[in-house]
């Protein structure tokens, strides 16, 4: 729809305006330092994001000592595995099971593991995922084209206090012998979330 | 307060869609607010509650119709007026016009370029915890006009506690004023489906939210 394209453009040029001032003003007062916030632009854009999580999915599925200290004190494992894999405090795995599915939401804003998956999707925060997640995570399932078995139990984790979650998929088949980097690319953002799952060996 | 942000079970909103190869940010600007919001949080200007309870207070169709870092920049500005950090015809010009105040601190490039990690919300307590693993507790049915974590779509209901978090700061007290934490026992509380949506709901579901010990009796 063209008007709402026309909108949205004029929205973005009233918000760079809008934004410069209010950072401008900040700066002016000693509140904050500019290059202070380009640091924090550049490690969301090009360090933190999913490809932590997917390292520490990656080796608890090949290292089971790993595996049972990340999901008995996910911030104290994951902090173990040294400088590159900051995480604030408070962070709880979750594991799927054949069993069972767990599926993390933030229903009140749109809390999210930023220190291990980055900064969360537009999906993530939008209306349509918080309002549906707790009431029909089998129908939001089917919008991210996943279907599970009938009796698979889903455990939906509402994000409501500073606690964090991330979900631990299960290995896919066939990834016998593969090293805990081929494995790491199997591990998208969305199966740590619990929308999705994990991608078959081989496949793009 | 029961706001448009609590959205857990609300109808008509739609498919969830996710965009393909999405950006980090869309536009340089919303990079400056996620930046300048993790710097006011990091010089105590204010808390996270605050920045939410900003954003609940926000007119609903505001809240609804804006982007999501649109949204922060509403309750940025909300708290840097409410909070006498700046006036509102500063931010107008785009200028200072009058000292700031001070801070307890500010964020280096350094400790930035790390992503300005999280601090801890655990806070040490001599007070037991009121509930253990396994117990059935129900929900209390309040109302508070200010800022609370606890969903309406859980209000009146039993479930049952499956972790215990620690005693972290409580945030509708912090959300008020910056130095009253007052920490409370935190918990994992898990629902069945049908507890929730009534026995047409599908009985494989089970929804947990993490609630602190005053939204919580013995059921």
């Amino acid at each position: 729809m063209a008007h709402d394209h026309d909108e949205h453009g004029s929205e973005l040029s009233e918000m760079q305006l809008r934004v410069r001032a209010l950072e401008t003003v900040l700066t002016e007062k000693g509140y904050i330092d500019p290059a202070a916030l380009d640091a924090v632009v550049e490690a969301y854009e090009t360090k933190i994001g999913p490809h932590n999580g997917a390292r520490v999915v990656a080796k608890a599925w090949i290292d089971p000592d790993f595996k049972h200290r990340l999901l008995a004190d996910g911030t104290a494992a994951v902090r173990s595995l040294g400088h590159d894999n900051r995480v604030g405090d408070h962070l709880n795995v979750v594991e799927n099971t054949p069993r069972r599915h767990n599926m993390v939401v933030c229903t009140l804003c749109s809390c999210y593991p930023w220190e291990i998956l980055g900064l969360p999707p537009v999906w993530y925060k939008s209306a349509p995922y918080r309002s549906r997640a707790v009431k029909d995570p089998r129908g939001v399932l089917a919008d991210f084209g996943v279907t599970l078995p009938a009796d698979t139990e889903i455990l939906v984790w509402d994000s409501t206090a500073e606690t964090r979650y991330l979900v631990l998929p299960m290995r896919p088949s066939g990834t016998e012998g593969m090293s805990e980097d081929e494995l790491a690319k199997l591990v998208s953002r969305d199966c740590m979330i619990g929308t999705g799952l994990p991608k078959a060996p081989g496949a793009h | 307060m029961d706001g448009v942000h609590d959205m857990g079970g609300m109808d008509g909103f739609g498919k969830v869609v996710a965009e393909p190869n999405e950006p980090v940010f869309h536009a340089p600007w919303e990079g400056r607010v996620l930046a300048m919001q993790r710097a006011m949080g990091y010089a105590g200007a204010w808390n996270t509650d605050m920045s939410r309870f900003a954003q609940e207070r926000l007119p609903p169709a505001v809240y609804l119709g804006v982007s999501y870092y649109k949204r922060w920049a509403l309750a940025m500005e909300a708290n840097v007026v409410g909070r006498g950090l700046a006036s509102a015809d500063e931010i107008a010009t785009g200028h200072a016009l009058r000292p700031g105040k001070t801070l307890k601190r500010k964020l280096s490039p350094e400790l930035a370029a790390v992503g300005a990690p999280r601090g801890s919300f655990a806070r040490a307590t001599n007070r037991p915890a009121r509930f253990k693993l396994g117990d059935r507790v129900r929900a209390r049915n309040i109302h508070p006009q200010t800022h609370t974590r606890l969903p309406r779509y859980v209000r009146g209901h039993v479930g049952e506690v499956v972790l215990i978090h620690g005693c972290h700061v409580f945030p509708d007290a912090v959300a008020l004023a910056l130095d009253n934490e007052d920490p409370q026992w935190l918990y994992a509380v898990r629902f069945a489906g049908r507890e929730l949506w009534g026995p047409d709901a599908d009985p494989s579901v089970k929804v947990s939210v993490d609630a602190f010990e005053p939204y919580l009796d013995p059921a």
